[in-house]
């Protein structure tokens, strides 16, 4: 079993990273890999509540996230500098996650087989 | 472009019978929809339907069988809660026969 860390810093709907990368994070979830989810930098947006995107003609992708416990994906991260940098805490996300100090994030990153950043 | 009619209404679909515009399901036009695939809705396939819909409502996205599995079985019992049964309700493909009739998008991950 490989320990597999994915890397969100992208904001949710300017490219379709986010939406590709979640995408991909339940997809792997299927062959019973060890997964980890990382929210960064513009990532943290991705997990803003209450997201709405009727203006943009996009649909919301963001409740899809509540799935990723039914997934079996449990481990996921958000990077507290990121959060604070743009205002937000952590009951403004839309599930519950662990908070990592930059240097926890440093050890995350270096305690996985793979990693892929979105 | 395809369609279905359904008592008079034109129904828009992609040429796999997915609906085109998801606010136009309802429940006849789920069983036109089982009718063109050979079924015959029955209670049981009401359940799976009704969950679907639920799933697609709070999640976004249609459930990967094994979590649809999962769900049924914390829900319903072994009974119901297992691939075969969900085989022999949509004998086509589970996922992707079950959420055409649910009026739901064509599931992207098969998995």
């Amino acid at each position: 079993m490989k320990k597999i860390l994915f890397i969100q810093r992208r904001s949710p709907y300017g490219t379709g990273f986010a939406k590709e990368a979640l995408d991909a994070i339940l997809m792997a979830s299927a062959f019973e890999q060890e997964i980890s989810l990382v929210f960064t930098d513009d990532g943290v947006w991705q997990l803003k509540n209450q997201q709405d995107t009727k203006t943009l003609g996009i649909k919301n992708f963001s409740p899809t996230f509540k799935a990723l416990e039914l997934y079996e994906v449990k481990q996921i991260y958000v990077e507290q500098m990121a959060l604070e940098q743009r205002g937000l805490q952590i009951e403004d996300l839309i599930i519950p996650v662990t908070v990592l100090a930059t240097a926890e994030l440093r050890q995350l990153i270096q305690q996985h087989d793979v990693i892929l950043s979105f | 472009m395809s369609h279905l009619v359904v008592k008079d209404r034109l129904i828009k679909t992609d040429p796999e019978g997915f609906l085109n515009n998801l606010v136009e399901w309802d429940e006849t036009v789920a069983e036109a929809i089982a009718k063109t695939e050979g079924i015959i809705l029955t209670p049981d396939h009401w359940e799976v339907i009704r969950f679907l819909r639920d799933f697609y409502q709070a999640y976004q996205i249609a459930p990967a069988i094994r979590v649809l599995v999962k769900a049924l079985l914390d829900k319903l019992g072994p009974e119901k809660g297992n691939s075969i049964y969900l085989h022999t309700l949509f004998p086509a493909g589970a996922a992707k026969q079950s959420n055409k009739i649910a009026g739901l998008p064509k599931p992207t991950r098969c998995i």
